[in-house]
C-alpha cells in the first residue's frame, strides 16, 4: 500500500497540453475519483502515474520514491482498462495468474494465489472458463482479479465500469468500494461519472482542460464548489446561475441583486462591482408567491418522489427540484425563494467561487 | 395458381432463392474447373509418356510412368543398343527405365541443388520480410513516429514501379557487391520487396489489437520486447499467416529477377525449368514433373495456414 504524490506534473502532446501542472497527494489507503469530462486530463494523468506515458515535466513519488520516469513494470502498481483487456487467448485461471507468471512465480504458488483472489472475487466457478464466454460484469471481475492477485501498492482504474450496462455498473460500484474496504488498497479511479465518483470515492479532484479544478470530499466538491465549472460539472440537473453586477463587502449578508436584495452566507472578501453569479442548486429553491424572482412555468419532468420544474424568468431558465406532490401548471407564473444559507458566489470572469461563510475554504487544485 | 404466386413473389433478403443457389454453385464449380484444369493437366503429364504427351488428340487415359521424374533428376548419355547389351545388367528400376530408351544414367541433374535454392531463398526471406514487417509495423501501430505517414508511403512507394524497371540499376549494384548468383543475395532482395507489403499488412492486423493488452502485460512486469512476443504476437498469428503466405508466393514464383541475377550456384527453380526443355528434345513430362514437384511447398504451406488465411483476409473488414 502507498502513498501517491503528484509534484506539477504536465503533459503536452505536440502542440496540445493535455494536463497542465497538477498537484495533489492521495493518502495510503484512501479511495481517490478522477471526475471530468472526456479530454479533460484525467485519464492522461492516471497512464502517467502508471509508466504508460511519460511527463513532458514534472514528479511523481510513490511512497516519496520518485518513479517519473520509471518503467511500468518497476512501480508494482496494478491497472484497470475500460475494457477489461483479458487476453483472448487465456482462460479465466491464466488471466488472473499472468501477472505472477510475469514475476517468475513457482506454478505451485501461482495456483494458490488465483484460488485465493477468485474466491474473494466470487468467481472461483469461472476459473477454466474462455474469457469470451463470460458476462460483462464477469469480465470486469477478472479484470479486477488480475490486478488483484499481485498484491500491488496501488490500483489503477480507468473507467472501469464504463463498458457496463447500467444495471451491472450500480452492482459493481457497490462491490468495487467493498473490496476497497476489505483489501484496503490506495485507488485511483477515473471517470466522467459524477454518481460513481461521489457513491465511492473518500476524495475527488474535479479536472478540466488539464487542471484540477477542486480536490475535495464529494460533500465539500457538491456543497462548496469553488468554481463555476465544478458547480455545473457536479449535480443534476447542475447548479442554476443567475447573472449580476455588484460590488461585494466583507461581513455583508445579503446582495442587490438587480432591484431587490437577496440573502446570502455571510461574504468573507471584499470586491469592486463586476460581473457575479449568484449559484443557486435546484433542491434549494421552493415555491412562494412573495419572492421577488419570479417567473413562469416552462414545463415539468416527473422523477417520482421529486419532480425538476423549469422556469423562465428574468435572469434565464432555473431548473427547481420540487416534491412530486407540489402542484404545477405549465405557464403559471411563480416566485422562487431560494435557501439563503445554501447560496453560492462566483465572479464570472475568473469563474472562482467568492469566499463566503459556507464556501471557498476549499483548496484550489 | 395462387400457391405459386406466393412462392414466387417471396422474397427473403438473408435466404436466396433455390435457383440462384444452383446459378450460384454452377459458376463456383465452372471457376473451380478452369482454375483446376490446367494444374491437373501439369500433373497428368508429368506421368506421361513422351510420345503420350505431344499425342494428339490429347490423350486423357494413358499408361502412368515415371520416366518424366527420371529424366527430370538425373542426366543421360544416348549409347548404342550394342554397348546396353555388353554392360551389366541395371541395378535399379530407373536404370533399367533409361535403357530401354537406348540411355544410361551419366549422373545425377542439378535439379535437387536448384530446388535447395527455392527452398533457401524463399523461405528465407519470407522469415525475414515478416520479422522485419512486424517489428516495423508495431513501431507504426503503438509509437508516435515523426514522419510516420511520410515514411510509411516512401515504404509503399518501392512496390509502385514494376521491378523491371529496376532490375538494371540492382544488377549493377549486386555485381558490384559480389551478389549476384549468391543466395543471400536473392533473399535481401526479395525481403526488401516483400517487408512493404508485411508492413502494410501487419500494421493494419496490429491495430486492430487493442494497446490495453500489452499496457496491462507492461503495468504486470513485461518489457516492451516481452510483451510483443507473449501478448501481441498470439492475437496477431492470423495476419502474421496470412501476410507470410503471400510473401512466400512472390519469392518462390519470382522469375524476372532470377533469371538476371542468378545462373548457376544460387538459381531457383522458376528459371531452372525452361532449362529443362533444351536438354534432349522437348521433354515435357519432365518440365510438368518439375513444375508438379514445384508447386507442392506452396500448397502444403497454404493448406498448413488456410484457417489463418482465410480469417485473415477478411479480418478488419467488420468491426466487431
Amino acid at each position: 500500500m502507498a502513498q501517491i504524490r503528484v509534484e506539477n506534473l504536465r503533459k503536452s502532446f505536440d502542440q496540445f497540453a493535455a494536463v497542465q501542472g497538477s498537484n495533489f497527494t492521495i493518502d495510503d489507503g484512501a479511495f481517490f475519483a478522477m471526475l471530468g469530462p472526456s479530454g479533460c486530463g484525467k485519464t492522461t494523468t492516471l497512464r502517467m502515474i502508471a509508466g504508460l506515458e511519460l511527463p513532458t515535466e514534472g514528479k511523481i513519488l510513490l511512497d516519496s520514491e520518485d518513479v517519473t520516469f520509471q518503467r511500468a513494470s518497476a512501480r508494482d502498481i496494478a491497472f484497470v482498462f475500460q475494457l477489461f483487456a483479458l487476453y483472448p487467448h487465456m482462460n479465466v485461471a491464466e488471466n488472473i495468474g499472468f501477472p505472477l507468471k510475469c514475476q517468475g512465480m513457482a506454478r505451485r504458488d501461482i495456483h494458490q494465489r488465483v484460488q485465493e483472489t477468485a474466491k474473494l472475487l466470487r468467481i472461483e466457478h469461472l476459473l477454466s472458463s474462455k474469457t469470451s464466454k463470460l458476462s460483462g460484469g464477469d469480465r470486469q471481475r477478472v479484470a479486477l482479479g488480475r490486478a488483484m492477485v499481485r498484491r500491488p501498492k496501488a490500483f489503477l482504474m480507468d473507467e472501469p465500469l464504463g463498458a457496463l450496462d447500467s444495471e451491472f455498473r450500480h452492482l459493481m460500484c457497490s462491490e468495487l468500494r467493498d473490496l476497497h474496504d476489505r483489501i484496503g488498497a490506495t485507488t485511483v479511479y477515473v471517470t466522467h461519472d459524477q454518481l460513481e465518483a461521489m457513491s465511492m470515492a473518500d476524495r475527488i479532484a474535479v479536472m478540466n482542460q488539464g487542471r484540477v479544478e477542486q480536490i475535495g470530499l464529494p460533500q465539500e466538491i457538491y456543497d462548496r464548489p469553488a468554481s463555476m465549472f465544478v458547480a455545473d460539472f457536479i449535480g443534476s440537473p447542475p447548479m442554476n446561475f443567475l447573472r449580476f453586477e455588484a460590488g461585494l463587502r466583507s461581513g455583508d449578508r445579503t446582495i442587490s441583486f438587480h432591484d431587490t436584495s437577496i440573502a446570502v452566507p455571510e461574504i468573507r472578501e471584499d470586491r469592486a462591482s463586476a460581473g457575479m453569479a449568484l449559484g443557486v442548486r435546484p433542491e434549494h429553491i421552493r415555491f412562494a408567491d412573495a419572492a421577488p424572482v419570479r417567473g413562469e412555468v416552462f414545463g415539468a419532468e416527473y422523477l417520482g418522489t421529486t419532480q425538476i420544474v423549469t422556469v423562465d424568468t428574468a435572469h434565464g431558465r432555473i431548473a427547481a427540484r420540487l416534491p412530486s406532490s407540489t402542484p404545477v401548471r405549465i405557464g403559471e407564473r411563480v416566485g422562487l425563494e431560494f435557501r439563503s444559507e445554501r447560496l453560492a458566489l462566483f465572479d464570472v470572469a475568473s469563474g472562482l467561487a467568492i469566499r463566503t461563510a459556507t464556501a471557498g475554504s476549499a483548496d484550489h487544485g | 395458381m395462387t400457391a405459386a404466386l406466393t412462392k414466387s413473389t417471396a422474397h427473403s433478403i438473408v435466404e436466396a432463392s433455390p435457383r440462384a443457389k444452383m446459378v450460384a454453385g454452377g459458376l463456383v464449380i465452372l471457376y473451380a474447373v478452369i482454375t483446376i484444369l490446367p494444374l491437373v493437366w501439369i500433373v497428368a503429364t508429368a506421368f506421361k509418356s513422351q510420345s503420350d504427351a505431344i499425342a494428339y488428340p490429347p490423350k486423357v487415359i494413358f499408361e502412368p510412368t515415371l520416366e518424366g521424374f527420371v529424366n527430370l533428376f538425373t542426366v543421360r548419355t544416348r549409347q548404342t543398343p550394342d554397348f546396353i547389351a555388353k554392360l551389366p545388367p541395371p541395378e535399379t528400376w530407373y536404370d533399367k527405365l533409361v535403357r530401354q530408351r537406348d540411355m544410361v544414367i551419366a549422373g545425377p541433374s542439378k535439379v535437387v541443388p536448384r530446388f535447395v535454392n527455392s527452398l533457401i531463398i524463399g523461405f528465407g526471406s519470407t522469415f525475414l520480410a515478416v520479422f522485419l514487417g512486424t517489428l516495423a509495423a508495431y513501431a507504426f501501430s503503438r509509437f508516435r513516429i515523426p514522419l510516420a505517414n511520410d515514411l510509411l508511403f516512401f515504404i509503399l512507394s518501392t512496390r509502385m514501379m514494376p521491378p523491371v524497371a529496376v532490375a538494371i540499376p540492382i544488377y549493377l549494384m549486386y555485381r558490384q557487391l559480389n551478389l549476384t548468383d549468391t543466395r543471400l543475395g536473392m533473399i535481401l532482395l526479395y525481403t526488401a520487396v516483400n517487408v512493404s507489403l508485411a508492413v502494410w499488412l501487419l500494421k493494419g492486423f496490429i491495430d486492430e489489437i487493442p494497446r490495453e493488452y500489452e499496457e496491462a502485460a507492461l503495468v504486470d512486469g513485461y518489457t516492451r520486447l516481452q510483451a510483443l512476443r507473449k501478448v501481441v504476437l498470439p492475437q496477431a498469428v492470423t495476419g502474421i499467416a496470412a501476410t507470410a503466405i503471400f510473401c512466400l508466393i512472390f519469392s518462390w514464383n519470382e522469375y524476372a529477377f532470377a533469371v538476371l541475377l542468378t545462373s548457376g550456384e544460387a538459381q531457383t527453380m522458376p528459371p531452372f525449368i525452361p532449362f529443362i526443355i533444351g536438354e534432349g528434345g522437348q521433354d515435357w513430362p519432365a518440365v510438368a514433373a518439375a513444375t508438379t514437384l514445384f508447386v507442392v511447398p506452396i500448397v502444403l504451406f497454404t493448406v498448413l495456414l488456410r484457417k489463418h488465411l482465410l480469417r485473415g483476409i477478411t479480418f478488419g473488414a467488420v468491426r466487431k
